[in-house]
């Protein structure tokens, strides 16, 4: 091999431009080969949640089969009914970007602190012998840190809580973050979200709460340490099970009206 | 072949990345408060140090000294891509939890380190060993650190339950503050005491000793009246 200058000028250029392309031929190739099972392992993340928020995934085996009795809808939470928008293509970062297809909150329309709500929204729907069984619902509200994301399951009676689970939160661990502990979501599996009246009454409450309690239907634990993200909870709840959020829709399908 | 043990052990306990030469210590205190994601980081941390000593070493006769660092973080970023992109297709789960921790490893200090101080004068045979064995050095930390914050923050150890916790039913209140980033320091600090009273000769010369009261380095003269009579 002859000697080179390896300083000269020329060797430079040609190291630098050589190893730039080399290394990104390489990375592209890479990343292209990897996109399939990277989008895939999004997609059944996603299903997953989904799934487990409303304990399906037990009740069906695994996360493909009860997802192939789940039957994706998107729908307009002004009007409360089904619109015909392919749901594969919906993304709620995208329609919150969108003019048009979400609204501002005023200060006191926003329970949740989430300063902006889409017009349209994707949701879930388990059915069992062509009944509606499970109502899967997104649902998102400020918590300590962040937004947190998730997903509320309904029975058929579009009362009844289903469960609760989280997809997406920046809360503390050990202490808010304990809104993905197994035993604190079991504890909302058969609790009423509307009072006879109508009035959304689901809340996560301080400390335990009492067998004996009039609203013990209507009240979670709270979890310690984690009061200012129990409250975002709690908001979050009232403001998505509120007119502003699916109660339109919920009083439709009572009406069997979609 | 001692020599090749000596370059793969001697970072491991002699030279230890992290309890010796003070590197890559913002890592261990953010990705160690549970085991699993800290195996995690650990393998990914030891494949870009092996890997990126060894091409780094591979082109170093003919990288222009001009322009070596960014030949150095051009492999390194590259080979972080890599890994980062292979989690994400392979342990999604823990890719979120690690998120940009995986994207941090091109600052890694060791990374860089190792590449500049040992991978540009030696063939790239030894520099994969003694990248390896940075990286197993790494890893004995993070892997006690991740042990202690999981067992004492959780009281579990990879998720099986090692003390059980009082909210499900048994004695064991965790311990918050052990899922917090300082007391990484704490038992890093702990570690490195450990170490070096084995060790002895990791000791380093004080950089300045404290003086001795100073009656006894600078002895006062004797007062005499005058100077008792002048303050």
């Amino acid at each position: 091999m002859p000697k080179i200058n390896k300083d000269s000028t020329l060797n430079i250029t040609f190291v630098g431009i050589g190893l730039c392309l080399l290394c990104s031929a390489i990375i592209s190739f890479i990343a292209i080969q990897l996109r399939s099972v990277q989008e895939n392992n999004v997609v059944l993340d996603m299903q997953k949640k989904i799934v487990s928020s409303a304990g399906l995934d037990e009740v069906y085996g695994s996360v493909e089969n009860a997802m192939s009795n789940i039957k994706t809808l998107i729908i307009d939470l002004d009007e409360g009914e089904i619109v015909d928008i392919n749901p594969d293509t919906y993304e709620l970062s995208k329609e919150l970007r969108e003019d048009g297809k979400y609204k501002f909150l005023s200060a006191e329309e926003d329970v949740a602190s989430i300063k902006k709500r889409e017009k349209y929204s994707k949701i879930y729907i388990e059915y069992k012998d062509d009944e509606i069984n499970t109502l899967i619902l997104p649902v998102r509200g400020y918590g300590l840190w962040g937004i947190l994301y998730g997903y509320l399951a309904i029975e058929g009676d579009f009362n009844t809580v289903a469960g609760l689970e989280f997809y997406e939160h920046k809360e503390t661990p050990g202490l808010g973050a304990e809104i993905d502990n197994p035993t604190w979501k079991s504890l909302w599996k058969g609790k009423k979200i509307y009072q006879a009246n109508g009035e959304v009454s689901l809340k996560v409450i301080k400390g335990s709460v009492m067998k004996t309690s009039n609203n013990f239907s209507y009240e979670i634990d709270g979890l310690s340490g984690a009061t200012l993200t129990c409250n975002g909870v709690t908001n979050l709840i009232a403001y998505w099970m509120g007119s502003d959020g699916f109660l339109n829709f919920i009083n439709n399908l009572q009406k069997a009206d979609v | 072949m001692s020599k090749y043990s000596e370059i793969l052990f001697r970072p491991v306990f002699k030279e230890n990345p992290i309890a010796l030469q003070m590197l890559g210590i913002c890592s261990a205190l953010a990705v160690t408060s549970k085991l699993y994601p800290t195996l995690i980081m650990c393998v990914a941390l030891t494949v870009t140090v092996s890997l990126s000593n060894f091409f780094i070493s591979m082109i170093r006769n003919i990288t222009p000294s001009n322009i070596r660092i960014i030949v150095q973080m051009t492999i390194i970023s590259s080979l972080v891509i890599l890994v980062d992109q292979a989690l994400k297709a392979y342990d999604y789960e823990t890719s979120k939890t690690l998120s940009v921790f995986v994207g941090l490893i091109i600052t890694n200090c060791i990374v860089m380190g190792r590449a500049e101080a040992f991978a540009m004068q030696n063939p790239p045979g030894v520099s994969f060993l003694d990248g390896f064995g940075n990286g197993l050095g790494y890893s004995v930390i993070l892997i006690i650190l991740g042990t202690i914050r999981e067992l004492f923050g959780t009281g579990t150890i990879l998720e099986y339950e090692i003390f059980p916790l009082v909210q499900n039913g048994g004695w064991y209140v965790p311990n918050n503050f052990f899922l917090l980033p300082p007391v990484s320091f704490i038992l890093i600090g702990l570690i490195i005491w450990a170490l070096r009273a084995w060790q002895k000769d990791q000791i380093e010369e004080p950089e300045f000793r404290m003086s001795q009261n100073s009656p006894e380095i600078v002895p006062n003269p004797p007062p005499t009246p005058s100077s008792k009579a002048s303050s």
